[in-house]
């Protein structure tokens, strides 16, 4: 190699040095971005009311006081609100899960007539956005008597079409043969089911579990428009009301927001990769 | 279909199908069609429904409010739509070098997608406090006196506007990362061989194989910010005098304050108009990107 070549080939060893200090400084910064607010709110939430009216601003409060948890949890009945969105994710999730693979199951692998046009419905629903169906589905709910009911909440939330779609996508590309087999021996569609679709469906069923269980834990909407008693709200919907209350005391509010995103963000570092399907997959229907 | 007849074949049908049809019939379908005929009655849930017609369409056109929503939304739209592709796909394609500690960055650029909409904007809201807040703090520490933000007829939307990117960064971001998986190595490797300079290969490889992508997540976020809503009503309350109330704000206001089922009812039908020319651009346009691939 000659004395130019070498000079040449360090030249852009160099370049491609100072290129990818410039890479990793835009996406530190990006992700200074994303992260500081997240710190802001812990940081917010240990101040004393004081505290958060100091210029400079303090990240790390010189006095750290974990007061404000104990004060909206009893002057406030955010506790009430964290059972009620645990009661109304969990049960929306599993019944969603349930409902929705069941609906597959009969879309991917039961053959009867109207199937197709039946399955094109559901996806037509997909494109109706939630501002539609939803005057509709309260005037529902208070002919129901299921106005501020946990059932209110959580029964419009079990039937999803994207739920039905996502599994039913996943069930076609089982191979048939398996299922032959087992018809073969005897085995029973509910057998098949569950001891053969499940199992084999795992990854779609774990994406549609995670992303279920986030929009139901983060949905305002819905219960904005179905609750008005207090005991009956859920985190979010409770924190938007409370905000009014709170509104010079954001070491209060940001404890209860720490309270709200907290069991959200343990779901989502232990099931990154669901989400992150669920979010790809879903599309529309953020 | 192997031992599947007659009788048998109804009650594996009904024991599958009928709970999930029956709910979808109940909890959407219904509500689908009673939103569309409901729209043609004015109803304030008291006293029955009187049909008049296409009378609420007609209002829509004649009410101010509803222009000002619209205008608002739009606004809401051309601020926030380019400034989060353009961002996420600077992101993604940063991200989607072999870079070290990538699944850290990745993570930290999605936070915000799994948090709720109530909890981002009461952060936020925080963040933008006149007196108190971060974003006047940062500003005033390069010599600028930030405005009152989302006090500030000028500022309430634009401060909107970055919540929302902050929060969207992410969930586009994801979505360019899969695409950009999808361009063959090859293409890169052939360019190398050639010389070509990695701006080049930027330009003449990734942008235009990423376009039916990027057209996608253009169409998705399009969809997505007519139906803003959550940011606002817990950030501003569509204040300040009027300044960021948008389309889903009114439809709700006029369904559950003024108890306008009817109006409110022809108002969402607008939305989905708007949602449903737009998808139909899309599949139109995708069968368009498909044949160019082929």
């Amino acid at each position: 190699m000659g004395i130019e070549q070498k000079k040449k080939r360090k030249r852009s060893d160099q370049m491609k040095f100072v290129k990818n200090i410039a890479f990793y400084v835009i996406l530190i910064l990006g992700a200074v971005i994303m992260i500081v607010p997240f710190l802001w709110m812990i940081s917010t939430s240990l101040k004393t009311r004081g505290a958060t009216m100091v210029m400079p601003p303090q990240l790390i409060p010189d006095n750290i006081t974990f007061e404000n948890y104990v004060q909206i949890t009893e002057a406030f009945p955010v506790l009430q609100f964290l059972g009620n969105s645990i009661i109304v994710a969990v049960f929306t999730t599993i019944g969603q899960v349930v409902l929705c693979s069941m609906a597959a199951y009969a879309f991917a692998r039961l053959e009867f007539r109207g199937r197709d046009m039946l399955f094109l419905l559901y996806l037509g629903t997909m494109m109706v956005p939630m501002q539609v169906t939803m005057t509709p589905q309260f005037i529902l709910m208070s002919y129901f008597g299921w106005l501020d009911t946990y059932q209110g909440l959580i029964m419009p939330g079990v039937f999803s079409a994207f739920g039905t779609f996502l599994l039913r996508q996943f069930l076609l590309t089982i191979p048939k043969s398996l299922e032959e087999a087992a018809f073969i021996d005897g085995a029973s569609h509910w057998r098949i089911y569950w001891q053969i679709m499940l199992p084999m469906a795992k990854p779609a069923l774990a994406t549609l579990t995670v992303f279920a269980f986030m929009q139901s834990w983060n949905n305002y909407l819905w219960p904005l428009i179905m609750v008005s008693q207090e005991k009956m709200m859920t985190l979010p919907l409770g924190l938007a009301t409370l905000q009014g209350r709170w509104e010079t005391n954001w070491n209060l509010m940001m404890a209860g927001v720490v309270i709200s995103v907290i069991p959200v963000l343990a779901v989502y570092l232990f099931a990154q990769k669901y989400f992150i399907k669920g979010m790809t997959l879903s599309g529309l229907k953020e | 279909m192997v031992g599947f007849h007659g009788w048998k074949k109804l009650s594996v049908l009904a024991i599958f199908l009928l709970p999930n049809l029956i709910g979808f019939s109940i909890f959407i379908l219904f509500p689908i069609l009673g939103s569309f005929v409901i729209s043609f009655t004015e109803w304030d849930l008291l006293s029955p429904p009187q049909f008049i017609g296409i009378d609420n369409y007609i209002q829509i056109i004649r009410d101010p409010g509803f222009y000002n929503a619209l205008g608002n939304t739009l606004f809401f739209i051309i601020g926030y739509l380019p400034t989060v592709i353009i961002i996420s796909l600077t992101i993604a394609i940063l991200l989607n070098k072999s870079i070290k500690g990538r699944l850290f960055f990745r993570a930290a650029y999605f936070v915000p997608v799994v948090s709720s909409w109530v909890a981002v904007s009461l952060i936020w809201k925080w963040l933008f406090n006149p007196a108190y807040g971060i974003v006047n703090y940062v500003l005033s520490l390069v010599g600028i006196t930030g405005p009152a933000w989302l006090h500030d007829p000028h500022y309430a939307m634009i401060a909107i506007i970055i919540t929302s990117v902050w929060k969207d960064i992410g969930f586009l971001m994801v979505m360019f990362l899969a695409g950009l998986q999808n361009i063959p190595d090859t293409f890169y490797e052939a360019a190398s061989i050639d010389g070509a300079s990695s701006f080049r290969k930027l330009w003449n490889i990734t942008i235009p194989l990423l376009a039916p992508t990027t057209f996608f997540v253009l169409i998705i976020s399009l969809i997505n910010s007519f139906q803003v809503f959550d940011q606002v009503m817990i950030m501003t309350g569509g204040g300040p005098a009027g300044t960021t109330t948008v389309l889903v704000q009114q439809i709700y206001n006029h369904a559950f304050r003024y108890y306008e089922m009817g109006y409110a009812s022809a108002m969402s039908w607008f939305l989905f108009l708007i949602i449903f020319v737009i998808t139909a651009f899309q599949l139109r346009m995708q069968k368009r990107w498909v044949d160019y691939g082929n």
